[in-house]
């Protein structure tokens, strides 16, 4: 069998790229009304008929092979080296009919490459809207190509693609320009020099200009070795280049492209009056952000107590009907315990993805770029930088991978320094058990202390994250020339089949990611916790009754056999180990137990919670739920361990804390450096645990 | 000579013929070319940035940009 054809989708930022892919494959990538939803290659499969597989790469979106952020390298850089072995073998461009002129710049760019390029023609379900009229086979001529007139919304013209793709090696691979037409004594000069390297790509590399990246990594040779004219010079190529792209462009849908220009539509500009309004605008964003809040908190309520007591009853059941053992124990303490620890958040993490993903679907994302890029520019970050920000709220992994989109390294480093800031879901899973424990019920002017107490705590991490921005751009000393522009889609009714793919795909891999760790975790420190090598483990009981009987106490069997279990998890492993590192966090006013839980949820913030459940599930049993269980637990004072200060002293730990394993990892793959995910390991647990200390002192 | 800067929120205008040499080439691309016509749909608060309709195509830049492309009266 042959290797499967490679056929690279590219084409302009949000042109309905991945929407095509997820077609063409089956996969169920993310798909949304913003420029630069996709930010990394993707590939997946498809088959034209008995003997043609492809492998199909999704790529972000670029409106120009001339590329300003790293996301529009990613895809650029594909079509450039030939030994790369993701090289496509033909090329598709996707474009939007609207635009259809601009989108054909890229198309004559990747034609002048060389390589066998085709055209899909999207979003053709709005045409009749837009008054636009296509004639495809005068199009296919003047443009030297095959053409796909196609909806992905509407699901047509797919079959016409894999049709054109099927019969591949027809496709031309004749460039659209003759690049030398520009200066040709200077192509003359160049090909003298280099006469083995294409004159296309040759002039790409000279005048690549990169931004975006830490200087090092610069991929572009030293612009000296070609150093016959200067950059203003050839900055004046280049725009020449350019009006003869378009001449070219006219040129070729003066036939095949008719669009009426009174079909002008209305509903979009009022639309945009509106939502980029000097104040209507910031209203509408901030009561979007505070319905988001209470929805998050008030409707998830009820499904989250149902879910709590199933597991509860889960967990009793399975103690009833198995034979009594340690398997048992494990079972229903350890491992029912911890997966209820992950379930339970499945509504809120749902409604934070379904809020997140109508606004991008939408369109709205760009109009809130707009309105705050000047906001945020006096603290480093960009406009854009809001869009990482919000979209950290759900985690910060793809919100640390959305700042490609950025153009500016400074302000796109800034931004993946503070993005960890943001309260993500996995924050939240602490911040509501805290919450339920020592925040009262009580309202306040109508709103709840509890959701008031959760929207605070989301305004500190934003908070937070603004004035270390401010602190890192006095701080970091790096100048770099580029600019800031940022494509307004037009508004769209939010297809309801995008925002429940994202809502069940995040949701799903939330669960089944933390779920892993937080199994793998609560097998080991149940194991931990109900074992032990010292004396006093393995003499518990007789230890426990001797105490009594010198202490003169009555107790009833049942407060006998809890004070044994517990005084055999304070001995066990990782009661010691607890014991160990118990002055760290004592001044914060964490008991061991808690400590052990802060030290395992390095790994996850979310792995606190089960970690918690876990401990507590060896140690008593006379509460089945989790806040249940929390409420009780007492120092030797009897004195409740979940109390105002220290559990002021959680939240404000949690919210600075940068506990994600998996964060680093994505910071570190970014800057493409550990120098930074240390820097900021580093200063968020500080400021972590010094803001715990002061609040647990000032409040206790 | 005036530029962008100069529109008023609806107004309309034509791309200049002579191109400032620092403009982004990326902005050419996106349709800011001579005989264009663009539009000033919206400004954000703090007058910056600026919201164009150039060519077709809905964009927002920064206001140090916006000043480097001019305009015929
Ligand atoms: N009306 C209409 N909308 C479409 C069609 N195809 C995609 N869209 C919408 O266009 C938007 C962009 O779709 P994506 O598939 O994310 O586009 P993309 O090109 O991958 O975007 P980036 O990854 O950001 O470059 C989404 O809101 C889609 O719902 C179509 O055929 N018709
Ligand atoms: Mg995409």
């Amino acid at each position: 069998m042959s290797s499967p054809l490679k056929v690279a989708l590219i084409g302009n930022p949000n042109t309905g790229k991945t929407s095509i892919f997820n077609a063409l494959t089956g996969l169920r990538q993310k798909v949304g009304n913003y420029p630069g939803i996709t930010v990394e290659k993707k590939t997946g499969a498809c088959s034209f008929g008995p003997d043609l597989n492809a492998t199909i790469y999704d790529l972000p979106g670029t409106y120009s092979l001339n590329t300003t952020s790293l996301d529009e390298s990613v895809a650029v850089e594909i079509l450039l080296n030939r030994r790369d072995p993701d090289f496509p073998d033909v090329v598709v461009v996707i474009a939007d009919v609207e635009n259809l002129k601009r989108n054909l710049l890229l198309f004559t760019q990747i034609k002048d490459l060389g390589l066998r390029t085709i055209l899909v023609i999207n979003m053709s379900d709005r045409m009749k809207r837009l008054g636009i009229e296509i004639d495809v086979p005068s199009l296919e001529s003047s443009l030297d190509t095959r053409i796909a007139l196609l909806s992905s919304r509407n699901d047509t013209g797919i079959e016409d693609l894999k049709a054109i793709l099927s019969d591949y090696k027809s496709i031309s691979d004749q460039p659209s320009l003759d690049i030398t037409d520009i200066d040709k004594a200077y192509f003359e000069n160049l090909k003298t020099t280099f006469p083995k390297i294409d004159a296309y790509k040759l002039w790409l590399a000279i005048t690549q200009d990169v931004n975006f990246m830490p200087i090092e990594k610069k991929v572009i040779p030293d612009r000296s070795a070609f150093s016959t004219k200067s950059k203003s010079e050839l900055q004046k190529m280049q725009h020449r280049e350019t009006v003869l792209r378009y001449k070219y462009i006219n040129n070729a849908l003066k036939e095949g492209y008719q669009k009426d220009l009174s079909k002008a539509d209305g509903i979009q500009g009022v639309l945009d009056r509106i939502f980029t309004h000097k104040i209507f605008g910031y209203l509408i964003f901030f009561v979007i952000l505070f319905t988001m809040f209470q929805a998050i908190f008030d409707f998830s309520s009820y499904p989250m107590d149902a879910i709590d007591h199933f597991f509860a009853s889960a967990s009793e059941w399975i103690k009833a009907t198995l034979p009594s053992g340690v398997l048992t124990d494990l079972l229903a303490e350890g491992i029912v315990a911890g997966i209820g620890g992950v379930v339970i958040f499945i509504p809120q993490i749902a409604f934070l993805f379904l809020f997140i993903s109508i606004l991008e679907e939408s369109g709205y994302m760009s109009r809130v770029v707009f309105l705050m890029d000047r906001i945020m520019k006096p603290f480093g970050l960009s406009g854009k930088s809001v869009v990482p920000l919000m979209s950290g709220m759900a985690c910060a992994i793809p919100a640390v991978m959305a700042t490609r989109t950025i153009e500016n390294w400074k302000e796109r480093l800034i931004t993946i320094m503070v993005v960890p800031f943001t309260t993500c879901s996995a924050r939240l899973p602490v911040y509501l058990i805290i919450i339920a424990l020592v925040i009262p019920e009580g309202r306040f002017l109508g709103l709840g202390y509890q959701a008031l107490v959760l929207t605070g705590l989301y305004l500190l991490g934003f908070l937070a994250a603004v004035v270390a921005a401010a602190i890192l751009n006095r701080g970091l000393n790096i100048e770099r020339r580029s600019f800031f522009m940022i494509e307004m889609p037009t508004f769209k009714p939010p297809q309801f089949r995008n925002v429940a793919i994202t809502v069940f795909e995040k949701t799903k891999s939330f669960v089944l990611e933390a779920g892993k760790i937080i199994l793998a975790l609560s097998v080991v420190i149940w194991f931990l916790g109900s074992n032990g090598y010292s004396d006093s483990f393995k003499n518990a009981e007789a230890e426990v009754i001797q105490q009594i009987q010198q202490q003169g106490l009555n107790l009833s069997d049942e407060e006998l056999s809890q004070k044994i279990s517990s005084y055999k998890l304070e001995h066990s492993y990782i009661g010691v180990l607890g014991k160990i590192i118990e002055p760290v966090v004592k001044p914060l006013g964490y008991d061991w137990k808690i400590g052990i839980a802060v030290i395992t949820s390095f790994a996850a913030r979310e792995v606190f919670v089960g970690t918690l459940a876990t401990i507590y599930s060896v140690g008593e049993e006379s509460e089945s739920t989790i806040v249940g269980r929390m409420a009780l637990e007492t120092d030797e004072l009897g004195k409740p361990i979940f109390n105002l200060a220290s559990g002021v002293s959680i939240l404000l730990f949690y919210a600075f804390a940068m506990q994600c394993m998996s964060t680093i990892a994505v910071v570190r793959k970014e800057t493409n450096s550990w120098k930074w995910p240390m820097i900021q390991l580093g200063y968020m647990t500080l400021l972590a645990y010094l803001s715990a200390l002061i609040a647990y002192q000032t409040l206790i | 000579m005036t530029n962008l800067l100069e529109l008023k929120i609806g107004q309309k205008a034509i791309i200049a013929d002579s191109i400032d040499e620092r403009l982004p080439v990326k902005l050419m691309e996106l349709g800011c070319l001579p005989g264009n016509e663009v539009q000033l749909l919206q400004i954000a608060p703090l007058n910056d940035p600026l919201y164009y309709l150039v060519a077709g195509n809905r964009i927002s830049i920064r206001r140090e940009i916006a000043g480097l492309i001019s305009l015929d009266l």
